[in-house]
């Protein structure tokens, strides 16, 4: 049985169109002008147990929304989905104790108590056994490594340590389902590798199923084999991270350091300018032409530095949301 | 351990039973703790909150002494009318629920209300579980300068021999408590609709100063004026427990009044529910 069936999901929001300046205010007071936004349209996706899969796209997409439909916390305008078996807006007691919504913006651990009495409190809420809640908080702490730190008022913590407190909370109950939006927002390299370290481990040692969104690409690549691209409430990609990284990886990319002040013209006959800043252009080249286009380049123009690399996981997705967008646009022509 | 241990597939695993009077008292417990993280503020503001009393009393003092001695005003002799002003406090401290509905509102709009509908709780109970630890912890940390107030004005006090008195004297305090934490509540359930209610809580409270009888009783107030009062909700904030502590409400008339104000703390609990209820689904549908 899937873990998350959802389908044609969709929401629909009424905007209040405020007018601009003083007296487009009051007449808003008397008629209001809405806008209809469909924050998500149609989306269909199934989730097996066990899986680890992004929801990848850009601010506005309709991510978080489907996050908070998938949880229960808002109605979707038509569509149906089934969460572990339950309905997720009917909010079942039993369905609130099998899953876990993590928001990186958002925190829920009481800010001037020790994460501990926290997670005490967790233990009353979720109606734990307190020998099995002793265990797992014993197991989850040492594998965030953040044994001492229980004791200490959530407000003395660093963002990280606190970010590892919150999953720790939400994982008390033992959740079969963990939700995560931008888990890993504004932390630094070391503490994001170390959260995502613990949601590999997690997942690997006890077959919990998530589904996350971000914008750090490197969680993704961490995490997630699937990535589900979302644009305009669309889901325009669903399916292994690897074929969006096949698609391109035919490419690589060569970057050129030119002497002088600007990047040459006339370089678009060896492959696609990527970027151009000051000197140092990016060029797309295929990989089994590097080797001849380097050599043509480096024949006619100075070069002091060249490097070539994989293009980075963003441009490709950035590519799939180009291509997305294309396609939305060209559908909503008349016909 | 391995997945095979931990089947992926676990939603045929019984859930541990819910304690739902465990919950809510271990909420209690919590927050008590954290009240009392900050005694010293505490402190402080109790014992700032006495300064405005010893005002109140020089200032009916003079009143009194204006009159001429021995006079009454609206059937309250001096010392009555100082033992009432003191007894408003003490009706205050069960009643006032400073910050309820702003609380409430404040979560709507900034989306902590999602903790309640993510975790296995309920919102109006958590909130009450957490007052009742706010009033409990409020009320030990001033009872000792309050009893050293009251032993300094105890010559303006006759307490009641009466055991029957002392009983609905308790009654509608803890009546009072539920009065008073449902009917902001309900207010503060507006926030589902309206983004700001601050004003109107201002409007509200200076208002609810008045009409509950926490400056001035009820009686002082023209005839008809008070009758009117009297028939609202307000008077159970303050006014009521100081009138059954200074013997004015005796008897059947005692137990009536009660039971009225029984009928308007259910009327507050029903109202504060459907509200919030209706709210959810409002929100549900255009926010969260």
């Amino acid at each position: 049985m899937p873990i998350i069936e959802a389908s044609g999901l969709s929401k629909t929001y009424r905007v209040f169109q405020k007018k601009e300046g003083f007296l487009g205010a009051v007449r808003g007071l008397f008629r209001r002008q809405y806008k209809e936004v469909h924050a998500v349209d149609g989306v269909s996706f199934t989730i097996e147990p066990g899986e680890m899969v992004a929801f990848l796209g850009p601010n506005g997409a309709g991510k978080t929304t489907t996050l908070k439909m998938l949880s229960g916390l808002i109605y979707p305008s038509s569509g149906s989905a089934r969460v572990l078996d339950f309905v997720p807006w009917h909010r079942a007691d039993a369905f609130r104790r099998r899953f876990s919504l993590v928001m990186g913006q958002k925190n829920q651990l009481w800010w001037d108590l020790p994460a501990a009495d926290s997670f005490h409190l967790h233990r009353e809420i979720y109606s734990l056994d307190p020998k099995e809640f002793e265990r797992t908080l014993a197991e989850l702490t040492e594998m965030f490594e953040v044994k001492e730190l229980t004791r200490q008022p959530v407000r003395e913590l660093s963002l990280g340590e606190r970010m590892k407190m919150e999953l720790i909370a939400a994982l008390l109950h033992r959740p079969q389902l963990l939700l995560l939006d931008e888990p890993t927002i504004g932390l630094d390299v070391l503490a994001q590798v170390t959260i995502q370290k613990c949601l590999k481990e997690y997942n690997a040692s006890r077959g919990v199923t998530m589904l996350l969104t971000s914008h750090y690409m490197r969680d993704v690549e961490a995490l997630c084999k699937r990535v589900l691209v979302i644009t305009h409430g669309k889901v325009v990609y669903d399916g292994p991270l690897a074929r969006i990284t096949e698609q391109f990886g035919q490419a690589k990319l060569v970057k050129l350091h030119f002497d002088g002040d600007g990047v040459p013209d006339g370089l678009e006959v060896y492959g696609e300018v990527t970027g151009r800043e000051g000197p140092v252009a990016s060029l797309k080249v295929d990989r089994s032409r590097v080797s001849e286009v380097l050599g043509a380049i480096l024949d006619r123009y100075t070069v002091l530095d060249v490097t070539i690399q994989d293009p980075p996981l963003d441009q490709m997705i950035a590519r799939v949301f180009e291509e997305g967008r294309a396609r939305h646009e060209s559908s909503h022509q008349p016909a | 351990m391995s997945p095979a241990t931990n089947p992926p597939d676990a939603l045929a695993l019984p859930l541990p039973p819910a304690r739902p009077f465990r919950k809510y008292f271990n909420i209690f417990r919590a927050s008590l703790t954290e009240r009392l993280a900050y005694r010293a503020d505490f402190f402080l503001s109790t014992m700032l909150r006495f300064l405005p009393v010893l005002t109140t009393i020089l200032l009916w003092h003079a009143i009194y002494a204006a009159a001429g001695t021995g006079r009454s005003l609206a059937g309250y002799s001096e010392d009555q009318m100082i033992a009432y002003l003191l007894l408003v406090h003490i009706s205050r401290m069960f009643s006032s629920m400073p910050g309820l509905a702003h609380g409430i509102a404040r979560d709507i709009r900034d989306g902590n209300l999602k903790k309640y509908l993510l975790q296995p709780i309920e919102m109006i109970p958590y909130l009450l579980s957490y007052r009742v630890a706010h009033k409990a912890a409020y009320i030990a940390t001033s009872a000792l300068p309050y009893a050293l107030l009251f032993f300094l004005c105890r010559d303006y006090f006759t307490l009641p021999t009466d055991p029957w008195i002392w009983a609905g004297y308790l009654v509608s305090l803890l009546l009072g408590f539920l009065v008073g934490f449902f009917f902001e509540a309900t207010i503060g359930m507006l926030g589902f609709w309206f983004l700001q209610i601050g004003s109107f809580l201002y409007v509200i409270n200076t208002m609810s100063f008045f009409l509950s009888g926490h400056m001035l009783p009820l009686d002082v107030l023209p005839a008809g004026m008070a009758e009117v009062l009297k028939f609202l909700p307000f008077k159970y904030l303050a006014y009521y427990p100081a009138t059954i502590f200074l013997g004015k409400v005796q008897g059947e008339e005692l137990v009536w009044g009660l039971v009225i104000e029984l009928a308007w703390a259910t009327a507050f609990i029903v109202m504060a529910c459907w509200l919030y209820r209706r709210g959810l689904r409002h929100y549900s549908a255009y926010g969260g």
